[in-house]
């Protein structure tokens, strides 16, 4: 399916630029009438994604984090982080609930929390070469078209 | 915006938090709480959700880090006014067992 909309953007890991994700994807997102616990759900899990990327994939370092985020007519959202950072070696391992290479201030909830809060994450990395996660949900529309 | 104030009583530290709590806010938050539990040794730590606006899973660990600094100082750990949205996240944690959960408890900076 064709988006009806598209949009990238490309920030530095800095961590401060957590806020500034979280915002233009809610702002990008915003013209789908979404409920407000839609777009909480959507900023918390682009908060988690973009928090990876600045504490594990560019750890000590600083590198270019890339967002893509489409909107489709069904009210479909898909929302892709990618960086090319470390990479994870055991996906799996990282995904699963309070496992975290973060140290003591690190929940290790960040996965769970973007499984809880999108209908689907899809997680992909290289060692050395980076991560895309993919997040997708569906918004309930409150209005028939999108004129 | 996105600050922390103590309030100090009878004992009690109380954390007012406010504004968006995620992995770059967290660290101020951290450390102006534990520098100030360092030194006046308090036997309970409250902290006050009732002004924050946004959180992550950042803020589950920044409340899972003040548990193991006050269980250091000999002390527990409140977490009062989840709003609706936080308390997602937080419920995510299993954190019934660590800290103490309330609700409607109003406090103030001048609290007298």
């Amino acid at each position: 399916m064709k988006p009806m909309n598209e949009m990238n953007v490309s920030f530095l890991s800095c961590s401060a630029n957590e806020s500034f994700a979280r915002a233009v994807v809610s702002a990008f997102v915003a013209q789908m009438d979404p409920t407000i616990d839609e777009i909480s759900d959507i900023k918390t899990a682009v908060s988690e994604a973009v928090t990876n990327c600045i504490v594990h994939a560019y750890r000590d370092t600083l590198g270019m984090i890339y967002i893509t985020a489409r909107l489709y007519e069904d009210g479909g959202v898909q929302i892709r982080i990618r960086d090319k950072g470390c990479g994870i070696e055991d996906v799996q391992k990282a995904r699963e609930p309070l496992f975290t290479t973060g140290g003591e201030e690190r929940a290790g909830l960040g996965f769970a929390v973007m499984e809880s809060f999108m209908d689907d994450v899809l997680v992909t990395s290289r060692v050395q070469k980076g991560t895309t996660v993919t997040l997708k949900k569906k918004l309930a529309r409150r209005r028939a078209s999108n004129d | 915006m996105n600050d922390v104030r103590l309030i100090l009583k009878e004992g009690t530290l109380t954390a007012l938090l406010s504004g968006e709590i995620d992995h770059h806010n967290a660290r101020g938050i951290r450390e102006a709480i534990d520098e100030t539990a360092g030194k006046t040794k308090p036997k309970e730590l409250i902290l006050d959700f009732s002004r924050v606006q946004f959180m992550d899973s950042s803020g589950v660990g920044l409340i899972m880090g003040r548990y193991r600094l006050m269980q250091v100082l000999g002390g527990s750990v409140t977490i009062a006014n989840l709003p609706p949205k936080v308390e997602k996240v937080v419920s995510m944690a299993g954190l019934d067992k660590l800290v103490k959960f309330e609700k409607g408890v109003v406090y103030r900076e001048t609290d007298e």
